[in-house]
């Protein structure tokens, strides 16, 4: 029979035997014996947050760039309810996080107690799954399912509340073995016989292209290298969700770029033209079909998920086939060969695409005498991309711009915030891809809106030594917003200004941070040659075109071909139908 | 601008889930977060050892949400199996009612004798009032009920749908 030891003893424990190195946390008293174990050990790394939310995503952060599980702990009530939207921005976006939060003692939970709140009743419809702990007996093997579930299958976060009783009282703690699930099982194979079927429809297709999303990256970096593969032997076009980007790199000979609503025009046109889509590891979001009854109204459609719920949810596919999309492609690939498919003459095909690209759907207006925020993205890109940069971003035409003129070439090196859109997601994710990741580049790329809202975080940054650098798109408007205004209620421009900014050069150096500003177009270069030659966290306010709005556009409710290039095709006033649409 | 719905079919789903705290809240507040009808939800472990429990579901949706409610409910973690009763083809729904009728005279003797049709059992009895336990596909039950009506009901209680597909495999 093992020692007795406490309850906080044994997360600790299951902790280390999990291979956990960080812990992003903030302590209250309904963790104070967590606190207390974790002060008393040297394996575990606790990084001190300035508010939970930012332990989410700098979790979420860590976990996207190094495809380990990021563990969050935090305490009852506001700690628990503080942690909400970064578990909430975990589960749409499918990041393996596992979430400890304290709760009041057994015997006080329904009696409103100090700092109670129902952490499983809220958490239950934002977690993949979560547990109540109510004896420290299963403590260790619920530590050991929660991350089991958390990183397996569809990933997910989890929450395990532990009540502070169960932290105190002992029992014993041995290392489980393999988890054998009663109801959980993921399937991670794909069905032989329907990949078969895929890849004969892939070989016979006239107009073939790959979809692909964040699945191929949560597959883990294998899956994006068999992505390669399989765009090489078959000849297809690959373009990619905001999620995926970077599973196929952005050199590659069949990249189209990021397809949906701020997607390309080759991306756009070719889903739409396309006699065969092969959905991998995406899931039909509505910012990646547009209109639903004319999305791509000529194909037949392959869905490759792990989740069978992504199956059909929004879009009907001929052929869906569940499983782990890394070990589906390379069963495709395998079958391909085994079969002796050479790759098709797709020649006419790419002719098309070639007349599609040619219409440069990224280009915009120069500018001589304002720092065109596109051209802030590319200029960073230039000064950059040898260095092969960890890019997190924040929520609105920063995040569109980034996503469109910034290049990658590898998976895990692209952390935004998809499903829910999330702003304050980058400082936070940039600090924990830091932490994931200490000799790498990482750069914020962040709206002078968003980056208020986890702007405590610059401390944290400061605590930890972690040279994170911040480019601020300061265009003194939550410019998504604005342009959505000026889409659609002809440029009434309600609440979208962002007035009172603080000096952010100022404000970084407050918190320890070095701080420049661009504000001419000759600034620009050396002002991201000063950041880059810092070494510490820089915060940079670029100040850019106030009014540009991101292109290509699908507006809501239009179908993919309906795409706005430019201002001059901007209407001004939509129907209700488009604007009851997100 | 109007918001419009498509057609929808009735099915019941037979769900096998771990008998754990906040299972039931779990798939009701799915329904509930996904925007899905529940028109009857019945519970019960049916294991020994209780670790096990059965839930009827009835929903209504068109073909692509009832699709997506089993698939929703599958991928739940204490969620063992779920089987479209419905789509099955051949099985037997039950319900259980307890209603309370009162009345003197002719009335009860009505009463006694529509029960009688409906196989319908006396469990409680006073000198002005019967209360009866009928069981039976729904339909039976609102037909029942709708007569006693008439006669002097004072209330319903009903246990919901339990399903059962025929033959003599388990689901
Ligand atoms: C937490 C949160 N609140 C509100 C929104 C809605 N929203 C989306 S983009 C945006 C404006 C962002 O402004 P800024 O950070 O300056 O970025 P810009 O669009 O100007 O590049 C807002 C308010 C959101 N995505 N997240
Ligand atoms: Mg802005």
């Amino acid at each position: 029979m093992p020692k007795e030891q406490s309850g906080a003893n044994i997360l600790v424990e299951a902790l280390c035997d999990l291979g956990v190195e960080v812990i992003f946390g903030y302590p209250g008293g309904a963790v104070l014996p967590i606190y207390d174990a974790l002060f008393q050990q040297k394996r575990i790394r606790h990084i001190l947050v300035r508010h939970e939310q930012a332990a989410t995503h700098a979790a979420e952060g860590y976990a996207r760039a190094t495809g380990k599980p990021g563990v969050v702990l935090v305490t009852s009530g506001p700690g628990a309810t503080n942690a909400v939207t970064g578990i909430t921005d975990a589960l749409m976006d499918s990041i393996p996080m596992v979430v400890i939060t304290g709760q009041v003692a057994t015997h006080l939970i329904g009696s409103d107690a100090f700092q109670e709140a129902d952490t499983v009743g809220i958490t239950r419809h934002c977690t993949k799954h979560n547990y109540l702990v109510k004896s420290p007996e299963t403590l260790g093997n619920v530590i050991h399912e929660a991350f089991h579930i958390a990183t397996t299958g569809r990933p997910g976060p989890v929450v395990v509340d532990i009540p502070k009783d169960v932290q105190v009282a002992t029992a014993p703690y041995k290392k489980p073995g393999t988890i054998n699930h009663a109801s959980y099982r993921p399937q991670i194979k794909g069905d032989i016989k329907l990949i078969e079927a895929a890849v004969e429809m892939l070989a016979a297709a006239e107009r073939p292209i790959l979809y692909t999303g964040g699945g191929i990256i949560n597959s883990g970096p294998a899956a994006s290298q068999i992505l390669r593969e399989l765009a090489r032997i078959t000849g297809a076009p690959v373009t990619s969700t905001l999620m995926g980007l970077g599973a196929y790199p952005a050199s590659g000979e069949a990249w189209l770029g990021m397809l949906g609503m701020h997607g390309t025009y080759e991306a756009n046109w070719a889903m739409n033209q396309a006699d065969l889509i092969v959905c991998l590891g995406a899931r039909f979001d509505d910012r990646v079909t547009g209109r639903l009854d004319a999305f791509a109204p000529k194909a037949k459609k392959i869905h490759v998920d792990i989740d069978r719920s992504s199956m059909n949810k929004t879009v009907r596919v001929d052929l869906p086939i569940v499983g782990d999309v890394g070990h589906v492609m390379e069963d495709m690939v395998k079958v391909w060969k085994a079969r002796q498919h050479t790759k098709a003459d797709l020649s006419a095909w790419w002719t098309q695409i070639d007349e599609w690209r040619a219409k440069k759907s990224l280009s915009y207006p120069p500018s001589t005498t304002e720092i065109m925020p596109q051209a802030a993205v590319q200029a960073l890109w230039n000064a950059t991309h040898k260095k092969n940069p960890i890019i997190t971003t924040e929520v609105g035409q920063h995040q569109m711009w980034a996503a469109q003129h910034f290049h990658f070439e590898s998976p895990n090196k692209w952390l935004t915030s998809g499903g829910l859109g999330t702003m304050g997601y980058g400082l936070p994710a940039a600090i924990g891809a830091q932490l994931g990741n200490p000799n790498a580049l990482v750069i914020d790329i962040a709206g002078e809106a968003s980056i208020q809202m986890n702007i405590q975080e610059l401390a944290t940054a400061t605590q930890y030594r972690l040279p994170v650098k911040i480019f601020i798109l300061n265009n003194e408007y939550m410019g998504m917003v604005r342009q959505w205004q000026e889409l659609t209620y002809s440029s009434r421009y309600s609440e979208s200004y962002s007035d009172a900014l603080p000096d952010f050069v100022k404000l970084g150096e407050a918190y320890g941070w070095k701080g420049i500003r661009i504000e001419t177009p000759d600034q620009l270069e050396s002002g991201i040659a000063e950041m880059l030659a810092y070494d510490g966290p820089v915060i940079v306010d670029c100040l850019v075109a106030k009014v540009a709005n991101c292109f290509p556009m699908i507006p809501s409710g239009a179908s993919h071909v309906e795409m706005i290039l430019a201002d001059d095709q901007v209407s001004g006033e939509l129907d209700d139908e488009a604007k009851a649409l997100v | 601008m109007h918001i419009k719905e498509g057609l929808k079919e009735r099915h019941t789903l037979s769900v096998t889930v771990t008998n754990e705290p906040g299972v039931l809240a779990r798939i009701a507040g799915m329904f509930t977060a996904r925007g899905y009808n529940i028109e009857s939800l019945t519970v019960a472990d049916i294991t020994e050892d209780d670790s096990i429990s059965r839930i009827t579901i009835v929903t209504a949706g068109t073909p692509a949400v009832i699709e997506q409610v089993v698939a929703q409910l599958d991928r739940m973690v204490p969620v063992h199996k779920v089987t479209d009763l419905t789509l099955l083809g051949d099985h037997v729904e039950r319900e259980l009612a307890l209603v309370k009728v009162a009345g003197t005279g002719d009335h009860r003797i009505e009463a006694l004798r529509l029960a009688e049709v409906f196989r319908a059992n006396v469990v409680d009895t006073t000198i002005s009032s019967f209360v009866f336990e009928v069981t039976g596909a729904s339909t039976k039950i609102d037909r029942f009920v709708e007569l006693m009506k008439e006669i002097g009901l004072v209330e319903v209680a009903r246990t919901g749908i339990v399903a059962m597909a025929r033959g003599k495999e388990a689901i």
